[in-house]
């Protein structure tokens, strides 16, 4: 597989320093973690508010920097109340079983190029599972678990009702997610991240730009995955109350909070691994490298400066990622539910099948012929899949312009259309019936059918 | 029962999903860019509360304050016109008269939990003793806390409500 390579002999890990710079890189990325969730929600309401011309909040320390700490202090503190029909077991493991896979998550993702020490190179990801991206979509979709359990269990109708609704949700966006996904695994050929980061470094072209229209379906789909503006069903607050987190209070409230933004980071630091090259730093060789198994590294020559600035370059895409999903929030009003089931069913799914066939096509007719990835430094196998994808991306805009698939209020029209056509065939049909059938008796009428 | 629906004929870019979508997240962009980039002052009109107030109307009527005379008595004669007028029924006032025949009150105690600032009280008296205040912030912890004694009512120092002058309507 690296034949043509340069391999360079860091060293393999020892058992002790493997785990110590496993406990190590837990520790270290777990509070990184937990503290820029913290920070999210602060950036949520300061960005939310520059766009609506309000300040936000800036009480609590410079520029309300520790909102997020006197928040949390707060939820601690505060008196937690539990529904008296609610299932009490149910009831406090569903915020468990919504924050603890979206904490999981962030352990397949690399984060920077591998880090060469005297102890032997140290892959900067805490567990590169070859199964990686497998699963990372396991765990994530676990997370409907809690919120659908957490409807349950509250005894609330409408909490009911959010849960379902982020199931049915979960469902629909789930299939275009992985169909969008597979045509990134032929290209790839492995479902392991830093295997897929390599192999943009290799192509010298993201896969954002050769699979735009996976990416595009990634994207939606993410946002559906994520609970976020356009897709917020499952809580709707001016149709649900808040939906499935109703009835909590306290900090089992904030479980499903810090969850919730804790997704927003990892499908975030996903994009960014899939589309953007993840620790790529663009057109730049030096740190095109893979870290092997029994310790060498293919490709370019490790250094801890790479690693640091990899780990920036990482840093600012998944930045750019928080801020696109923080502008369609406060920009983007909420879809109906019978949009969201049309975009998830009528659209995504055909048209990312559509999407896998034709790319795989593709990928097969350049391996037949034979094309190679990079002509000097042009990415010639690239750019055809850029030029074919782009003319499938440009043509799903096409047909979600305008309503010419996914129509908006026209739909519901067009239903009642129908179901008057149908009515009217009914009567036609069976006249002596059609009174009974399609129309309930008037009030006070002696009995039903007479 | 048939539905009247008229379907508009617009031109495309006027009903276009993707590019209303997208003009949407660009005008959210600038605004954001705008207010990061030319400092929060130019375009935010929020108003900083307990820094900055609104300026009061000298009629706004608040928190009751009790006129007294140099020596520090007050100017209240208990004449008991106050708790007779007061909607509310939230004056309490017990009357006293010392050796020289001169009435002062022995208890004056306003509940401003229970008041409704109509300012009738000030209206009403016959010395300009009591008046009701351009002031608004009187939280406390507790509702005991609320009921104001004569002293308290003495020791208050914001400016006094000006009465509405009918021969004066506009305050001029």
């Amino acid at each position: 597989m690296f034949e043509n390579e340069p391999i360079y002999q860091v060293g393999q890990l020892s058992t002790t320093a493997f785990v110590v710079s496993s406990l190590l890189k837990i520790l270290i990325l777990f509070t990184l973690v937990m503290v820029i969730v913290a920070l999210l929600t602060l950036l949520e309401r300061k960005v939310s508010a520059w766009m609506q011309d309000r300040l936000g909040p800036n009480r609590v320390g410079p520029g309300g920097i520790a909102q997020p700490l006197a928040d949390g202090i707060k939820n601690i503190l505060k008196e937690e109340t539990n529904p008296g029909q609610a299932h009490n077991v149910f009831f406090t493991l569903a915020p468990m079983m919504s924050l603890i896979p979206a904490l999981v998550t962030f352990a397949v993702i690399p984060f920077a190029a591998p880090l060469p020490t005297r102890w032997g190179v140290i892959p900067m990801i805490v567990a590169d599972l070859p199964v990686g991206i497998l699963f990372l979509l396991a765990f994530s979709s676990l997370g409907v678990y809690g919120i659908v359990l957490a409807g349950w269990a509250s005894s609330n109708k409408y909490a009911l009702l959010g849960g379902l609704r982020a199931g049915a949700q979960m469902i629909s966006y789930e299939i275009a997610l992985g169909l969008s996904l597979m045509s990134l695994f032929f290209v790839v050929g492995n479902v392991g991240l830093p295997e897929i980061v390599y192999k943009q470094q290799q192509m010298n072209l993201w896969f954002a730009l050769q699979l735009s229209a996976s990416f595009f379906f990634f994207w939606i789909a993410s946002f559906a995955e994520t609970n976020r503006l356009p897709f917020d069903l499952p809580e709707a607050e001016s149709e649900l109350v808040t939906g499935y987190h109703t009835e909590y209070s306290s900090m089992k409230f904030s479980m499903f909070f810090i969850a919730e933004y804790a997704h927003v980071l990892t499908v975030s630091m996903l994009m960014a691994t899939l589309f953007l090259g993840g620790w790529d730093i663009p057109g730049w060789g030096g740190d095109d490298m893979l870290a092997l198994d029994n310790g060498a590294v293919v490709g370019a020559e490790p250094a801890w400066w790479k690693t640091f600035l990899t780990l920036g370059a990482f840093v600012a895409k998944t930045f750019f990622f928080i801020m696109v999903f923080m502008l369609v929030r406060w920009t983007v009003p909420r879809f109906r539910y019978d949009q969201v089931m049309d975009l998830g069913w009528k659209l995504m799914l055909p048209a990312a099948l559509v999407v896998l066939v034709v790319t795989s096509g593709t990928i097969l007719a350049l391996d037949a012929a034979g094309v190679p990835y990079l002509v000097g430094m042009i990415p010639v196998y690239g750019l055809v899949l850029t030029a074919v994808n782009a003319v499938m991306l440009g043509a799903i805009l096409w047909m979600l312009d305008k309503g010419r698939v996914m129509s908006g209020g026209a739909s519901i029209e067009e239903k009642r259309a129908h179901a008057r056509v149908v009515a009217k065939f009914h009567k036609e049909e069976f006249p002596a019936t059609a009174g009974s059938v399609t129309s309930t008796p008037p009030a006070g009428a002696e009995s039903y059918g007479s | 029962m048939a539905a009247k629906t008229r379907v508009m004929k617009r031109p495309e870019r006027k009903s276009s999903y993707v590019r209303a979508t997208l003009q949407g997240m660009a005008l959210t962009f600038r605004h954001l860019v705008s207010t990061v980039t030319t400092g929060e002052a130019a375009t935010i009109k929020t108003m900083q509360y307990p820094e900055e107030k609104w300026a009061l109307s000298p009629r706004w009527r608040g928190t009751h304050i009790m006129e007294q005379h140099e020596d520090g008595r007050p100017k209240c004669v208990a004449c008991g016109l106050c708790p007779t007028i007061c909607p509310a029924n939230c004056i309490r006032l017990v009357p006293g008269e010392d050796d020289m025949g001169n009435r002062y009150p022995i208890v004056y105690e306003i509940d401003e939990f229970r008041c409704i600032f109509c300012g009738m009280c000030q209206e009403v008296c016959p010395v300009e003793a009591i008046h009701v205040g351009n002031h608004y912030e009187n939280g406390e912890y507790s509702r005991d806390n609320f009921v104001y004694d004569l002293d308290r009512l003495m020791k208050q120092t914001h400016p006094s409500t000006l009465l509405w002058d009918p021969s004066d309507p506009a305050g001029e």
